[in-house]
């Protein structure tokens, strides 16, 4: 149980000192266009790697992991593609992955 | 409308400081309206989560790591590694390694923050990926009030429902089992398309983060794909000028 506090209390103060450090280090301030542009296209890069890693990887990470949830996510880029809205295109995932779950 | 709600107007440069004010509450609420359907999903994963940990870790901890903590993939990464009985310091390395993504997000959001040190360090609490991607406006401009409201609602749903999962797992059995796991990438699937793929290197730079993040997957630990998908803004060190046009 000791070690279960120790993860805890470690990840309640690294977790918050991460999210501080760059609002406290760099904000306040104009940064140089240049820099700018490499924040511009920090949420494609991370979103797109979210869903990447969130699709295929296995949960513990380390290895790749191909189950129901690479149906679902499928699904709602189809959805997605045939300009349906945010709230639909999760339905169509959650629906996707548990008929996936049901068949396989 | 649209979920993702980037019609909200941008901050009332110019007007009366009361319409800026009023400006102000308007945009937190359209980030709640957004926030609550992430909400509901986030509350369905933390009864997951709290379903996980009980055995682990009793009634209390889970709870309160949720409360204290309040970051999904470095909880069960963390939970993960204590179950397997890897030891404290494996676990602390664990979560902290998901929870590095949250340095470059921090940079991106701080131009667009104002006020002092500690206020701007309270505002970078409420980070989730969700809320921060939500209340990009593009060109590297983030609206931190609307970040604030898409946060909120997922917060009460955190703690609360993993108490849900510690208290009454054995009940309602573990959700996890519904079709919650594609949910997730869904939702950051939609907030790329529908906000973040403009022409030009944010296509270019989404398309080598996907690459280099599915590369990565089974070569290095969870948390390490994403961080090193990250990267992959730089190449706007080059394009500055063009994506300040946009």
């Amino acid at each position: 149980m000791t070690e279960v506090w120790v993860t805890i209390g470690a990840l309640v103060v690294t977790t918050a000192l991460i999210r501080a450090s760059g609002p406290m280090l760099l904000g306040g301030r104009d940064l140089p266009p240049r820099v700018q542009g490499v924040i511009a296209l920090l949420a494609p890069a991370l979103l797109a790697a979210l869903v990447a890693v969130e699709t295929f990887g296995a949960p513990e990470g380390g290895a790749y992991e191909l189950d129901a949830r690479v149906v679902g996510v499928g699904a709602a880029a189809l959805a997605l593609a045939g300009g349906m809205a945010t709230l639909p295109v999760v339905a169509v995932a959650a629906i996707a992955t548990a008929l996936a779950r049901l068949i396989g | 409308m649209s979920v993702v709600g980037r019609e909200v107007p941008a901050s009332g440069r110019g007007a009366p400081a009361r319409d800026d004010a009023a400006c102000e509450r308007e945009r937190f609420r359209a980030g709640f309206s957004v926030g609550v359907p992430y909400a509901i999903a986030a509350l369905l994963l933390a009864i997951s989560f709290g379903v996980l940990a009980e055995p682990l870790m009793g009634n209390v901890a889970p709870i309160a790591m949720s409360a204290f903590v309040f970051a999904g993939s470095a909880q069960f990464a963390a939970t993960a590694v204590l179950a397997a009985g890897g030891g404290a310091a494996a676990a602390i390395v664990a979560g902290i390694l998901l929870n590095l993504r949250y340095v470059p997000m921090g940079i991106a959001i701080a131009p667009s923050l104002s006020g002092g040190a500690l206020r701007r360090a309270a505002i970078g609490q409420a980070m989730i990926d969700f809320s921060w991607a939500a209340s990009s406006r593009g060109g590297g401009r983030f609206d931190p009030r609307f970040m604030l409201g898409a946060t909120l609602p997922s917060y009460p749903c955190w703690v609360g429902g993993t108490a849900i999962g510690v208290l009454a797992g054995d009940a309602i059995g573990d959700p996890g089992a519904l079709g919650l796991a594609a949910i997730f990438p869904a939702f950051f699937l939609c907030l790329l398309f529908e906000g973040e793929l403009g022409p030009g290197p944010p296509r270019v730079v989404a398309a080598l983060g996907s690459l280099i993040a599915l590369a990565l997957i089974p070569l290095t630990p969870a948390g390490v794909p994403v961080i090193a998908a990250s990267a992959t803004a730089l190449l706007g060190f080059r394009s500055a000028s063009r994506a300040a046009v946009r």
